[in-house]
């Protein structure tokens, strides 16, 4: 039963960084736009180098 | 690579609370933005965003394709119009925005912090229903504790955060002295979880840590549906109202200037150019001209205008520049005072109480009796209060409206999405509910069932001189009959005759030199000639003397004819109401197969009408564009405006129709009906599920296992059906 003491504590915090990750882009506004994101996947201009 | 969007505040936060007068448009903070109505692909985005970065002034654009919107970051010398023209170049529809009337902000907001309450619910209710899938599966004794009290400090924090709306919501409620929804939810969530605490504590058998969390996590996803479908609704109806940027020409001691509509006064001169729209009630000072009253009267010809004859705001010039002296202006308009009448009937409408209100009348006091009364029954029998308490939190959790919270949204969010996809936005709540019940339409003609745009009929009774004549005559103008006689001859590819000295005499018509004649196009009474029929009509004056006659028809929008073919199908009666005179309505009426109209109406009788229907106990569906409809629209159960409409009307109306086509009316209606049946259904299948479930719960039977599985199966059934409006028949 010991190893219940691990993997609670890691389940949980696993789940919070998710979480967090979730409210983080949430923040960030990132789901304003669902419909042009999808499409902006398609676009090929910064795929060589990365946007400045 | 989002930051556009969080860098600058939209105007300033005072901006929200002050009225709109007070307001300057000018362009706030440098930040543009444009309507995009025709973007649908990548290549649109890319090709968009790569035009205005490229733009010199400009620091920053993002194109947003969910909103079809360019919010542009630019200098504050750089003004939208240019940026219209640019777009227009690249090949792309554009329209300046006003951002002050856009107050997406707010609505934006309210989502994004259900969509939190939400992601945090979710997260604890998954890890709380690990842990209670071990106690079921037998964890026993310490372990048991364990695992109990691990929940606990997960799912009071979680509960304390997500279900803070329907804390506030039940407390408003009940400091009002009304029971809503939001009671018996913050009840329940509430008791679990004393109730669950008080069980550890003693080292019980049973917690409900998991049902709270997950009841929280699915009336906080019915509560998501909803406001989302409604901000989607809010924005476009925004978008609506901000397309018309209002701006007019007004004359100082130094010229014309163009200044915001708020900022005129009384008395002030203002300068209405050929196209544009009155801003303001007055009297002509200057000018000769004629305007096209359609929007206010729903007559299609132009009527002549002069110095000394009164204009009222909305009416649009057409042929001549005019310079009026203001005699009312913003709310005291003949416009805006029609429009606070409507507001005034519009009230009248919100009594109506949707089907979940009416619902959740019934059970709010039903399930808080049943709930007591096991609680009593309980404690008389076994004199056990540990034990009464946790049967009334059973009852409380297993009978807590997870269907009827997340029924009507999913069903009403289904059947918007598949009417925005068709054209057709949906405005207020419960017009869904109320289309569904429709027994008559009654259609106004002109702007709505017609296009308000004239086409020429009698072109083939032409000689081909007559018809070059009159096409470079016409290519003078921008009147209207003169843009559908050009229209005509485009179409036919016909060349236009070499005209000298082409000149518009405002009000009346184009004069031109042919050969040392003079050949005219205009109003048939200036070319010395009575018309012989009703209809509309021009004459054209070849130099001879002899006036032909060209004659007009108002063209049906398109879809019209096949929509009151759908309409008939569904059993409703279809009805058309116009201001137009009684021939030109009967040809039309006859050749869309309309049984019944009545002409020549007036906008209070148009209201009467509709009331009269309405005492009759007839269901009125009043579809409309013009200021002669507002009464009507208001005064209808339910209401449709296309986009173009006027403002006023627009807010009249429950729905605005956003294309062109006119079909979506009748599949709106369709729908409608669809989604009704199916939030009946999901009321069913919640109370079959309650009959089930309740006499387990008040005999004691309800494990924290049972209550899971019967909550999510009927949340997840309710979902599910909702999800059938969405597909075709």
């Amino acid at each position: 039963m010991n190893v219940l003491a691990y993997l609670i504590p890691i389940s949980l915090i696993l789940g919070g960084l998710g979480l967090v990750g979730f409210l983080y882009t949430l923040k960030a506004r990132q789901y304003d736009d669902p419909e042009g994101d999808s499409r902006r996947i398609l676009s090929d201009t910064w795929d060589d180098h990365p946007k400045p | 690579m989002t930051t556009v969007t969080t860098n600058t505040p939209v105007a300033c936060p005072g901006c929200l609370a002050t009225p709109s007068e007070a307001v300057p448009v000018v362009v706030p903070d440098a930040r543009l933005m444009l309507s995009l109505p025709t973007i649908h692909c990548q290549a649109c985005i890319a090709k968009v965003e790569k035009a205005l970065n490229a733009y010199p002034g400009i620091k920053n654009a993002r194109v947003n394709l969910t909103l079809k919107r360019a919010v542009i970051d630019a200098d504050p010398e750089i003004n939208a119009p240019e940026l219209v023209t640019l777009l227009s170049s690249e090949g792309f529809e554009a329209h300046e925005l006003d951002p002050g009337a856009l107050n997406d902000t707010a609505t934006n907001m309210a989502g994004r912090d259900l969509l939190m309450r939400l992601a945090v619910a979710g997260f604890a209710s998954m890890n709380v229903m690990l842990l209670s899938v071990a106690v079921w599966s037998g964890a026993t004794d310490a372990t048991r504790d364990l695992f109990h009290w691990i929940s606990a400090a997960i799912a009071i924090p979680a509960v304390a955060f997500s279900a803070q709306p329907f804390f506030r919501n039940a407390w408003a409620a009940l400091r009002a002295g009304r029971l809503n929804m939001d009671v018996p939810i913050t009840l329940a969530i509430l008791l679990a979880l004393a109730t669950s605490l008080w069980e550890t504590w003693l080292s019980g058998h049973h917690a409900y840590f998991d049902a709270a969390l997950t009841l929280t996590f699915f009336l906080l996803a019915g509560r998501w549906l909803d406001a989302r479908a409604r901000s989607a609704a809010r924005s476009a109806a925004e978008e609506l109202t901000a397309l018309e940027v209002p701006r007019a020409w007004r004359l100082g001691a130094d010229g014309a200037s163009e200044v915001p509509v708020a900022t005129l006064r009384v008395n002030d001169l203002v300068q209405v150019r050929p196209g544009a729209r009155a801003p303001v009630d007055g009297i002509v000072t200057e000018g000769r001209s004629e305007v096209d009253r359609a929007m206010l009267t729903g007559e299609t010809l132009p009527e002549a205008r002069g110095v000394g004859d009164v204009i009222s705001a909305g009416e649009i010039n057409l042929t001549g520049p005019l310079t009026l002296r203001a005699s009312a202006v913003g709310p005291d308009t003949s416009l805006q005072r029609m429009a606070a009448l409507v507001a005034v009937a519009e009230s009248g409408r919100s009594r109506y109480t949707s089907l979940a209100d009416r619902a959740a009348k019934l059970y709010a006091p039903g399930v808080h009796v049943i709930s007591a009364l096991a609680f009593l029954g309980w404690l008389i029998w076994s004199g056990d209060m540990r034990v009464s308490l946790n049967i009334a939190a059973a009852v409380l959790i297993i009978t807590c409206p997870c269907a009827l919270g997340l029924a009507v949204p999913a069903v009403t969010t289904a059947a918007s999405g598949r009417l925005f996809g068709k054209g057709l936005l949906i405005k207020n709540a419960t017009a869904l509910e109320r289309l569904a019940e429709v027994d008559t339409v009654i259609f106004d003609k002109t702007g709505t069932l017609t296009t308000g745009k004239p086409h020429l009929s009698n072109w083939d009774r032409l000689t081909a001189k007559q018809r070059s004549v009159a096409y470079a005559l016409a290519k003078g103008s921008s009147h209207p009959l003169s843009r559908a006689v050009a229209a005509r001859a485009t179409a036919e590819r016909c060349e236009p005759a070499l005209l000298t000295d082409i000149t518009e005499k405002p009000g009346w018509g184009t004069e031109a030199q042919l050969d040392g004649q003079t050949v005219r196009l205009g109003r048939p009474d200036w070319l010395e000639m009575i018309p012989d029929g009703d209809g509309i009509c021009a004459g054209l004056d070849m130099g001879d003397g002899v006036c032909r006659l060209l004659t007009f028809e108002d063209d049906a929008r398109g879809g019209a004819s096949e929509t009151i073919e759908a309409l008939k199908k569904l059993k409703v009666s279809v009805i058309l109401l116009s201001g137009d005179r009684a021939c030109v309505v009967s040809d039309f009426a006859f050749k869309l197969g309309v049984p019944e109209w009545h002409a020549s109406m007036l906008p209070n009788e148009k209201a009467e009408f509709v009331d009269a229907l309405s005492r009759d106990g007839r269901r009125v569906l009043m579809v409309g564009d013009g200021l002669n409809d507002t009464a009507a629209l208001a005064t209808a159960h339910v209401s449709i405006s296309p986009a173009q409409a006027l403002d006023a009307a627009r807010a009249a109306s429950d729905m605005v129709l956003l294309g062109q086509d006119l079909s979506p009316v009748a599949e709106a209606i369709v729908v409608a009906r669809q989604s009704t049946r199916r939030i009946k259904e999901n009321f069913r299948i919640a109370t079959i599920y309650n009959v089930i479930a309740v006499p387990l719960a008040v005999a004691g039977m309800a494990t924290p296992l049972i209550a899971a599985l019967a909550m999510s199966t009927s949340s997840i059934t309710v979902s599910l059906n909702a999800l059938r409006v969405r597909e075709r028949k």
